[in-house]
């Protein structure tokens, strides 16, 4: 799986890869990623069924087509949206 | 006629048919349209659209609930080569939000098809006029074919579907108040005025006799949800809303005779055997 750049501790010198935490707001809730993703794969991290999701980062779409391209950011807002019963 | 301007071809010769509800890139054999929530489960939502008939059933988009351990999805339960699936924007109080919705799922659903509800306050959850016309703007200009919940203003009608509108879809009722059609001149207004696209009655129904109203005042759908879906019976009222469709609107294609305040024997007035006439008209004749 792609994953983003590799992190170096260079304060200790011991170069040892250090965690890469990516802080975001989820449905409303601020939210610690482990590792820098993409949309696509915050929606498999989640256990959510692609198909059945549509996200927004900050205000604007991620079609379903770039969802594997995007890459969240440092505070990102990310809204996943599913269909539930209503009139 | 009306009930042809909506329709592929003209009314059926054959009187056991209707021409089908044309919306958008749709065409839909039944006029109910039925939403999907407030049920007590997804089995009971399966079996009741299928009962009601529907070829058309509402959902909501909302935020995917991560807290909760992962159930059956909604759409699990919807055939979605037997119906044809209507998100809406129940719930947007904004033109922005409501935009959003209609953005997030057409993304989801691929489909262009949207019901837009832009609401004023959540007591009354009366359509905002203004922001109802603006998310329509918007939504045509991006390409949806925007079914409109709105008041029954027959001019904000007229207005709507000088927008483009695909339906315009004036509340009988508030929402889920089961009080049926109030103003059912309102509507008549409303079907004369707007031709360019089909008048569909949606929210307020109660009963299966305000489903008949609706349709015998010449509308072209009838969408409803809570009527069925709290229903006591929720699968039983599915099926007295399909036949309700059905009887009102076949009564308005066959043109019922108009009311009168004297009777009309239905039995010849001539052939009387003797003795049977009025005592006024005996000495008469």
């Amino acid at each position: 799986m792609a994953r983003g750049p590799l992190f170096w501790d260079d304060v200790s010198g011991h170069r040892a890869p250090l965690q890469h935490t990516l802080k975001i707001v989820l449905n409303g809730s601020p939210s610690e990623l482990a590792d820098a993703m993409s949309v696509a794969e915050l929606i498999e991290d989640l256990d959510l069924s692609p198909e059945q999701v549509a996200v927004e980062v900050n205000g604007e779409l991620v079609p379903r087509a770039e969802r594997a391209a995007h890459q969240l950011a440092e505070g990102d807002a990310v809204e996943l949206v599913t269909l539930v019963g209503g009139g | 006629m009306r009930s042809a301007a909506h329709s592929e071809t003209d009314p059926m010769t054959d009187p056991t048919q209707d021409a089908p509800l044309i919306l958008g890139e749709h065409t839909l054999s039944s006029r109910l349209l039925v939403g999907t929530g407030k049920y007590a489960s997804f089995e009971e939502t399966a079996a009741a659209l299928e009962l009601s008939g529907t070829d058309c059933v509402t959902v909501a988009v909302r935020r995917v609930n991560l807290d909760e351990s992962k159930g059956p999805s909604l759409l699990e339960y919807i055939d979605r080569d037997r119906y044809v699936i209507l998100p809406n924007t129940a719930g947007c109080f904004d033109v922005e939000s409501a935009v959003r919705t209609s953005v997030l799922s057409r993304d989801l659903l691929g489909t262009k098809l949207v019901k837009l509800e832009v609401l004023g306050d959540k007591t009354t959850l009366l359509p905002d006029p203004v922001g109802t016309l603006e998310a329509t703007e918007e939504l045509v200009k991006q390409g949806f074919d925007v079914m409109v919940y709105c008041s029954d203003d027959p001019r904000m009608c007229v207005r709507l579907a000088e927008l483009g509108a695909t339906a315009v879809m004036p509340a009988g009722s508030p929402i889920g108040s089961g009080q049926g059609v109030l103003n059912p001149n309102a509507i008549r207004i409303i079907l004369e005025l707007v031709d360019a696209c089909p008048i569909i009655v949606d929210a307020g129904v109660g009963k299966a006799s305000d489903v008949c109203a609706a349709f015998e005042l010449g509308v072209e759908g009838v969408l409803l949800n809570s009527a069925i879906a709290l229903a006591q019976d929720p699968l039983r009222m599915a099926v007295a809303m399909r036949d309700a469709a059905s009887a009102g609107r076949q009564t308005f294609l066959a043109g019922p005779i108009p009311k009168r305040l004297y009777a009309n024997a239905s039995s010849p007035t001539e052939g009387m055997i003797a003795g049977t006439s009025l005592p006024s008209e005996a000495g008469a004749s």
